[in-house]
């Protein structure tokens, strides 16, 4: 029945996507640990995971640090264990997270255009996390990680804050955009007020901070990316059923018996959770969370959420991981900003998607 | 037995009462419409009955349970709505949006089960529509947009249909097509369709009930033929000039106004397209002799105030004879719209002879006389 027009079922589709999209990451994990400034045949890499591994089961069963003795073995194994590998990781889990928050507020706003920092989640992050360089710095003797990332995190749990306290008030999704944006410039200027009193270098820990980077990695970001931004996935797709009725607008929706109130605030909170937790470990990263749901929908010829939530997260790890190689080697010893990469390849698919969308409509 | 009901229903925005004492009562399977002109309500009371809007006061029931009360999944298995709002999914196939109907039917996670495809099959089928089920949405023509749409309405099982302007965007076949579906369904399904249309003519054919929504109340509620008395829609819609033949559910333009410039003799139905032609131009005309059922009336008595009557089934009268000279000898020049003569309305032909005799020009069709005009 389907045969006539030319197009595979949806199911079959999906899973030959999904195949796709994991042996790309896979190809791209092995790729992302062995290249770099050292290079480590991928053998190598396998037989040092895999004793790795035994080695974390060994530990785990009748505790001691074999793990630890072994990754000090080598430069090799310290390279790859407490480098590339939390690094790589990193970016699957931020950059599935980024996609999916964006298919989230892309299906929330019915937009295209609209990204997981279309509500000024970013902007709130930067403007805590400028506050946090330019003056707690004064009497913090040294700002260190953690505390970024607590202030990333609070900014934009504030800024979500807001936007959800006015979604309950905003009749239709054009004012929730308009209101989303606004209270960005509003956190634009502030941030632009603190930096009239920076110091040089404080403004040059900003801009490198407001491009993104997965260098900051370690093992506990991953464990707690890892479980926030997997619960947020899971999360996401138990909302499938409720997003697709809502692709049919709010009208519908809320005839089908969508508490339309309760839907906005679980979609916006949880968009916004899963891009503060990549805005607090890697910076606002830009052109991810727009790119990447086109890239899943084209590729999987459907919008069904249940389909396209997890080949979105898929999608994003692989389009991150490969990005964050480019950053790491194309200019080697200097590191690209991640940002600069997501957006030179990002904004020209998303280019291509609009022109190829437009071609369809007529 | 009354099955849906509003009883002192007030609609309204930010509590701001708009139209207030809406009593509405029908059966169960019957068609009721909402007719008004623009901004009157319609939409505002459709969306009290369907929740979308919250009632201001007031109650609505269906079966006798008040709708205000229900959860909102009992909602939706009790009424389904086909809004004017456009919808642009993207990516998603005919199928599909109909499938969306079963949401109050289905598990948390959405799945269809085998039943749920068959209902989806089937409410396509009803609405003649099955051949596009796997086709994108955004394909679509307008007509097959609103049978898809209606598919999702049937597929929601509901005891009561609400449809805003169905009709609109449709082009006459698709309008006729959409308002049989909906007669059938409530006929063999026993489903309540409450709407709005803007045909007014097409509104007294399908309902059962109409309800003319104008000002801040209910104008009229009852069975067609009951709440229509010719002025009706007149009043109802403001109609200042031109009018509103219910009968026929034709629409006249503005009467052209001065003395008579033409005298048409007329009947039998040649007379309204010369009529129509003679409006056109804005030329006043007389006409006559025409019996009282001659089809002619209908439409002369909107675009002239100069129309000689006479009682039908009888033999003109000399009175109206008399009626037509009088009328005649004031204009400038006759127009014979070609009714053929017999043995009841031979003084038209008479007419005729008559004016030939003044010297006054007789022509034989109204595109003869527009002519000599330009």
């Amino acid at each position: 029945m389907k045969e006539k027009s030319g197009r595979l079922p949806v199911w079959s589709r999906f899973l030959l996507s999904t195949a796709l999209l994991t042996a790309l990451l896979a190809w791209g994990l092995v790729l992302n640990v062995n290249t770099g400034s050292v290079d480590i045949p991928a053998g190598e890499v396998f037989r040092l995971t895999g004793g790795a591994l035994r080695a974390a089961g060994r530990d785990l069963l009748r505790g001691g640090n074999a793990l630890e003795t072994l990754i000090s073995a080598s430069t090799e194994s310290r390279i790859i264990f407490s480098i590339r590998m939390p690094r790589m990781l990193l970016a699957a889990i931020l950059g599935g997270a980024l996609s999916v928050s964006g298919f989230l507020l892309q299906t929330f706003f019915r937009n295209p255009i609209a990204g997981p920092f279309v509500l000024g989640i970013s902007s709130g992050a930067k403007m805590v996390v400028s506050f946090t360089i330019i003056f707690a710095a004064r009497f913090v003797s040294q700002v260190s990680s953690a505390l970024m990332v607590l202030s990333a995190f609070a900014g934009s749990l504030v800024i979500t804050g807001v936007v959800l306290l006015f979604s309950q008030r905003a009749r239709n999704m054009s004012m929730l955009l308009v209101i989303g944006i606004m209270v960005g410039y509003i956190c634009s200027a502030v941030t632009d007020f603190f930096i009239t009193f920076a110091k040089e270098q404080d403004i040059v820990n900003l801009t490198s901070w407001s491009m993104g980077s997965f260098s900051g990695a370690n093992w506990s970001g991953v464990g707690a990316t890892a479980a926030l931004c997997l619960g947020g996935l899971a999360a996401a797709w138990l909302l499938s059923k409720p997003m697709g009725a809502y692709a049919l607008g709010e009208g519908y929706a809320q005839s089908l018996g969508i508490n339309i109130k309760l839907f906005r605030a679980a979609l916006i909170l949880l968009s916004s959770l899963l891009s503060a937790c990549v805005t607090a470990f890697a910076g606002p990263i830009s052109f991810v969370g727009i790119a990447v749901p086109h890239i899943t929908r084209s590729l999987l010829g459907t919008a069904r959420p249940a389909l396209v939530i997890p080949a979105c997260y898929l999608c994003g790890a692989v389009f991150c991981i490969f990005c964050d190689l480019i950053a790491r080697t194309a200019f080697a010893p200097a590191e690209l900003a991640i940002g600069t990469v997501t957006s030179a390849f990002g904004a020209p698919v998303v280019i291509a998607m609009m022109l190829r969308r437009q071609r369809r409509e007529q | 037995m009354s099955y849906f009901e509003t009883r002192g229903l007030a609609v309204g925005y930010n509590g701001q009462v708009l139209i207030h004492d809406i009593d509405i009562s029908i059966e169960k399977g019957k068609i009721l419409t909402l007719i008004g002109p623009n901004g009157a309500g319609k939409s505002t009371i459709l969306k009290s009955i369907t929740r979308h809007l919250q009632k201001i006061g007031g109650e609505v029931s269906i079966g006798g349970r008040d709708v205000y009360r229900w959860a909102a999944r009992e909602m939706a298995r009790q009424v389904a709505v086909v809004l004017t709002d456009r919808i642009r999914p993207e990516l998603m196939t005919c199928g599909e949006v109909v499938a969306a109907g079963r949401y109050p039917y289905t598990n948390a996670l959405g799945r269809l089960t085998a039943a749920d495809r068959e209902i989806v099959r089937q409410s396509l089928e009803r609405v003649h529509a099955l051949e596009l089920e796997d086709r994108d949405f955004s394909t679509l023509s307008d007509g097959q947009r609103q049978r898809v749409m209606l598919a999702r309405a049937l597929c929601q099982e509901p005891e009561v249909i609400v449809l805003d302007e169905p009709t609109a965007y449709l082009d006459i076949r698709h309008k006729i097509e959409l308002l049989d579906i909906l007669r059938e369904m409530a006929r063999e399904k026993g489903i309540t369709v409450v709407m709005s249309l803007h045909e007014i003519d097409l509104a007294t054919k399908i309902s059962d009930y109409l309800i003319c929504v104008k000002g801040d109340a209910i104008d009229r509620f009852g069975p067609p033929e009951e709440i229509f008395a010719p002025e009706t829609i007149d009043r109802l819609y403001g109609i200042r000039h031109g009018s509103y033949n219910l009968l026929f559910g034709s629409v006249e333009l503005t009467r052209p106004a001065g003395p008579p410039e033409v005298f048409v003799t007329a009947g039998a139905g040649y007379g309204i397209p010369c009529y129509r032609a003679l409006q056109k131009h804005q030329i006043p005309f007389a006409t006559g002799i025409l019996f009282e059922n001659d089809v002619d009336c209908q439409v002369a008595g909107e675009l002239s105030e100069h129309v000689v009557l006479t009682p039908a089934f009888e033999p003109i009268g000399a009175d109206a004879c008399r009626a037509a000279e009088d009328l005649l000898v004031r204009t400038k020049a006759v127009i014979d719209a070609g009714t053929p003569a017999g043995a009841l309305n031979r003084p038209n032909r008479d007419l005729l002879d008559f004016a030939r005799a003044r010297g006054i020009s007789v022509y034989p069709g109204w595109k003869e006389y527009l002519r000599t005009l330009s």
